[in-house]
């Protein structure tokens, strides 16, 4: 009964044309957009810091000395470190920041759809550093059709992480040792956390096959 | 006709004897079962079954009744036959072993004089239906539980068996009813000439039952249920039927040759007789208490099988009275009193094994061969030729036999002491050893 | 057999095609005794050896980030007692925080310090349930029963506090649902007051048993280095010699105003990652007696609003959950909804690491080793 993709709840996220994330437009849009009487926005003059800010320290500088323009920002958020990275030279980066900078755990890796943006992903690597005790997050935006590469080389967690990424997303990751659903079955049509995946929608004909049973049951 | 007759006259007590075996076995069996869950709840700080008749009485009625209606599932692929026959091999060995056991100096179907050899012999034959019932069942989880099960029971059958030559050194017989004798003649029980002995044949015996903690034919959390994964109904009621009754057969074995027999302790000791009257007391304790709680059940029919268990203890503590006031050379006196020694002996292991389950976790497959080759063979080897020391310096120098047997069993417990540390030394083994399967 | 779903045998690396005359293919779930729920395992043996493993997983897919996004923040707070069900206090722990730091609220001091002590209480019962489990994993049938006599003074503590005895949602964002009822105080004194005996009780069954030593003692052995690369975290992770806690690291709630210690094994094995287990038992009864003495008066609650629209943005917030860290990575996108959560299971990358582990040991281990690294499905799966 629920096929087709009912593309109604991604149209209903005040999302600007271009797709922009919200997260990255400027602070001086932000208070048109809170209802009044929800979170308090503060004044502009003595404004608690507005999320994100541009991040600049001796770290960035660093990565920005080594990789250049595929350093595309610096943000932070919540306090929490943010490098807006080039999606080819995500391995690259990676091992620097690991051999380098230290950060020798790979916390978390997952994507998030936005689909009105021209490349459609945002992969979101979460790294953890044990001699610093700080997190950095990474973030690379990929096109649907694109093959970021693949991190298990650098950290064996990202195996499952990856797989699990392509699972959801379909996202593919070049240079991956095994690149299967892992918590879907094989056959299965479709990668659920894309935001045109409706949250009624199955693939109907699999459960048909193997369950026995009709969609929705 | 009457020739007849006369041929048949001595057999007729045997034969009742084997019918009565026969029919009351699997009650018994359903019994232990239930007194296992009722240990295993004491243990573990719970009540057990308490549902089915007061206390769980009935439970192994019930529990017999829903096995034997349940449906009897044959895989597609099992080797239908074997798979068919398995379960009675294991049974009918079990069941035969009994055949040669001393219940008491009169309850006992046939004394041969090579008993131990035929009841050992016989019981090793059980192994047949645990192997081809997991080779039968054409399941990789059966296959692996019958090749644990063959490995182990050859492995352990040694040891086993040499502790019981160290017993059969100073008993000097291989009939039943004449090593209980001899034991009495002594006036001690071989477990204290022999404790090595005695302690291998518990642990070898344990793991030839297949009970934990060597109970890795049927490790239920690695293997499922071993060799008895593809069985349901009352094929897989058989097996249990054969465990449990192979495990009387071992603790006939060790009482019988360890622990006295239907001896009651100290049976040579005037001062000790009051210990013919605790049978009958013990009973009348449980009659009473059966009697007590009779009233306390929630329903009418709890309260009558409550009743009829007081009864039935009542009829049993009666049995032992009259036993007690019968004069000592009278043959009822001997049997009915040897048989609750010898059932009480018999408990005494059945309890220690439920315990041993329930404290200890489980042995690994090649830790298991490791203890078995490596440990408890070569302990009862020495402990076998200590013990054949202590004869021959009794026997040709006149030392008194105790001593030699103190020599030996320090000299045994020095050489397994030194394997001990040298296992201890030894870094663990590389988890790469694989089992001798 | 014809209609069950089938999926590809895949040991990666290895031809399964070519079998030798000792290997068998054994499929161990996703109903097996000792699998701890749904997970399916393929061991490819040499006899009783295991050469290669996979572990199959995903029975138990919910969608629970799909789920997130269609619900509101306080909606999809009881999704996530859902995925470890065993500790669900602390998922809802994790997820409070992470939604209170993306809304930048403030928890009251009393709030922080009574999700301390459920929260470790919530630790103690879920090492509780591991330890029963591992326990009769390895075959001591005993163990589960004591561990479930305490753990059930737990969920009663839990059943008092706020009616429910597994999936709790305790927590509210910004504080706590319930002020705490009279004589929680005393109900939480009397379980510590002999906790610390009855770990004991469990020590004397296992610690120095001769069989539970030879069947832990180098067995799934995960070396530091291995751990740290495979992203394993909690007791696994310290086992190894990693004396890594969020609690010390990233301190939340109100861990930083008490002593504890940071129990670390050194070998990686079983054995060591049991001792590691027991001991922050015991240090999480230290923690509950510290907290349960001083616990502040004062609101319950920050000052959030009915309806919560947490300015764009991200957040990722994670948490010492009783198996390792717990992490939340919610997007907002200025809405009620959030737009994406990500969870970061600890049992799924610690799950990981089953392979490294398991790998020329015997059937026997293989439990031992699925038991030590102390998975939930429901979390693994989501």
């Amino acid at each position: 009964m629920a096929d087709e993709p009912t593309s109604k709840q991604p149209e209903k996220r005040p999302e600007t044309s271009e797709g922009q994330p919200p997260a990255r437009e400027t602070s001086a849009q932000k208070p048109a957009e809170k209802p009044a009487g929800e979170k308090p926005v503060p004044p502009k003059k003595e404004a608690p810091p507005a999320w994100p800010k541009p991040l600049d320290n001796e770290m960035v500088r660093r990565f920005r000395q080594r990789f250049g323009d595929a350093i595309l920002d610096a943000l932070e958020d919540r306090k929490q470190a943010i490098l807006v990275v080039a999606a080819e030279r995500l391995r690259e980066i990676a091992e620097y920041a690991r051999d380098e900078e230290q950060f020798d755990m790979l916390t978390d890796l997952t994507a998030v759809d936005w689909p009105k943006r021209e490349k459609r992903f945002d992969l979101v690597v979460n790294l953890y550093s044990f001699p610093r005790n700080e997190r950095l997050r990474l973030k690379a935006a990929v096109g649907e059709h694109d093959q970021p590469p693949s991190l298990a080389p650098v950290w064996a967690a990202a195996n499952w992480l990856e797989r699990e990424c392509f699972d959801m997303f379909g996202i593919r990751f070049e240079g991956h040792p095994d690149l299967r659903r892992i918590l879907l079955p094989d056959e299965w049509v479709g990668h659920p956390l894309r935001k045109d995946y409706d949250i009624l929608q199955q693939d109907t004909a699999w459960v048909r096959e193997n369950l026995g049973i009709e969609s929705g049951q | 006709m009457d020739a007849v007759v006369e041929f048949l006259k001595p057999h007729l007590l045997p034969l009742l004897w084997a019918v009565v075996i026969v029919a009351v076995l699997p009650l018994v069996a359903g019994y232990i079962v239930l007194l296992e869950r009722k240990v295993m709840a004491d243990i573990q700080a719970r009540l057990g079954p308490m549902r089915v008749g007061p206390h769980g009485l009935l439970q192994p009625i019930a529990d017999a009744l829903k096995l034997l209606l349940k449906e009897d599932i044959i895989p597609a692929n099992a080797d239908k036959w074997i798979f068919w026959i398995a379960p009675l091999i294991s049974v009918t060995a079990a069941m035969l072993a009994l055949s040669a056991m001393p219940f008491g100096p009169v309850f006992q179907i046939a004394d041969l004089n090579v008993g131990l050899l035929f009841i050992v012999a016989v019981s090793s034959l059980g192994i047949f239906g645990i192997v081809l019932g997991g080779w039968s069942s054409n399941s990789h989880y059966a296959l692996l539980g019958a090749l644990r099960s063959a490995a182990q029971v050859v492995s352990y059958e040694v040891a086993v068996g040499m502790a019981l030559v160290s017993g059969l050194l100073l008993a000097g017989t291989l009939s039943m009813r004449k090593m209980v004798e001899a034991q009495a003649e002594q006036g001690v029980w071989f477990a204290f000439l022999v404790p090595v002995g005695f302690f291998i044949y518990l642990v070898a015996g344990i793991a030839e039952l297949n009970r934990a903690p060597f109970d890795l034919p049927e490790a239920e959390s690695e293997l499922v249920a071993g060799y008895m994964t593809e069985y349901s109904g009352f094929r897989w009621a058989l097996y249990f039927l054969g465990e449990y009754t192979a495990m009387i057969v071992v603790s006939g074995i060790g009482t019988t040759l360890f622990l006295g027999g239907w001896l009651r302790p100290f049976p040579n000791v005037a001062a000790f007789d009051f210990l013919d009257y605790l049978p009958a007391v013990l009973f009348l304790a449980l009659t009473g208490y059966c009697f007590y709680r009779a009233p306390k059940q929630p329903v009418p029919i709890q309260k009558a099988v409550m009743g009829l268990f007081g009864v039935l203890c009542l009829g049993i503590t009666a049995a032992l009275g009259w036993a007690v006031t019968l004069p000592a050379e009278a043959v009822a006196r001997a049997g009915i009193l040897g048989a609750f020694w010898f059932l009480a002996k018999v408990f005494l292991f059945l309890y220690s094994f439920m315990w041993f389950r329930f404290t200890f976790p489980r042995y690994r497959f090649d830790q298991l061969m490791r203890l078995g080759w490596h440990f408890l063979i070569p302990v009862s080897l020495v402990n076998v030729m200590g013990v054949g020391a202590a004869l021959v310096l009794h026997r040709q120098a006149g030392w008194p036999l105790w001593q030699g047997l103190v020599l030996g069993t320090v000299v045994t417990l020095a050489v397994a002491a030194w394997l001990i540390l040298v296992r201890q030394r030894r870094p663990v083994a590389a988890p790469s050893a694989g089992g001798e399967v | 057999m014809a209609e069950t779903p089938t999926r590809h045998v895949h040991f990666p690396g290895m031809d399964t095609t070519v079998l030798g005359a000792d290997e068998i293919i054994i499929n161990m779930g996703p109903q097996h005794p000792s699998t701890h729920g749904v997970l399916r395992v393929k061991l490819h043996l040499d006899g009783e050896k295991v050469i290669g493993s996979e572990c199959i997983i995903g029975y138990l897919h919910r969608g629970v980030e799909k789920i997130a996004e269609h619900r509101s923040y306080q909606q999809f707070a009881p999704y996530v007692d859902r995925m470890d069900y065993v500790a669900a206090v602390s998922n809802g722990l994790g997820y409070c925080e992470a939604v209170e730091k993306l809304l930048e609220v403030e928890v009251p001091p009393r709030a922080k310090v009574v999700r301390t002590i459920l929260t470790e209480l919530q630790r103690i019962a879920s090492h509780l349930l591991w330890l029963g489990t591992h326990a009769l994993d390895i075959g001591a049938l005993t163990p589960i029963f004591y561990c479930f006599r305490e753990r059930e003074e737990i969920l009663k503590i839990f059943e008092k506090y706020c009616g429910a005895r597994l999936t709790t949602h305790a927590f509210r964002i910004g504080g706590l649902q319930y002020e705490v009822y009279d004589g929680f105080e005393e109900d939480v004194k009397r379980f510590l007051a002999d906790f610390d005996r009855k770990i004991d009780e469990y020590e004397a069954l296992l610690t120095t048993n001769r069989i539970w030593v030879e069947r832990t003692k180098g067995i799934g052995v995960l070396s530091a280095q291995d751990a740290i690369a495979l992203g394993v975290t909690g007791p696994v992770l310290r086992a190894s010699g990693v004396k890594w806690d969020i609690r010390k690291a990233f301190p939340y709630a109100a861990y930083d105003r008490y002593d504890f210690e940071i129990p670390v094994g050194s070998n990686g094995d079983t054995y060591d990652r049991y001792l590691v287990r027991m001991e922050e038992m015991r240090q999480s009864r230290r923690i509950c007696l510290q907290a349960i003495e001083d616990i502040p008066s004062g609101p319950i609650l920050g000052k959030v609003g009915k309806v919560m629209k947490p300015a764009p943005g991200e957040v990722y917030h994670s948490i010492e959950a009783p198996k390792g860290e717990l992490g939340y990575y919610i997007v907002s996108d200025g809405t009620t909804q959030p737009y994406r959560v990500r969870i970061r299971p600890p049992s799924f990358i610690n799950l990981q690491a089953f392979d490294t582990m398991v790998r020329g040991h015997l059937v026997a281990d293989v439990v031992a080793i699925i038991g030590t690294i102390d998975i939930v499905l429901g979390e693994v799966d989501r």
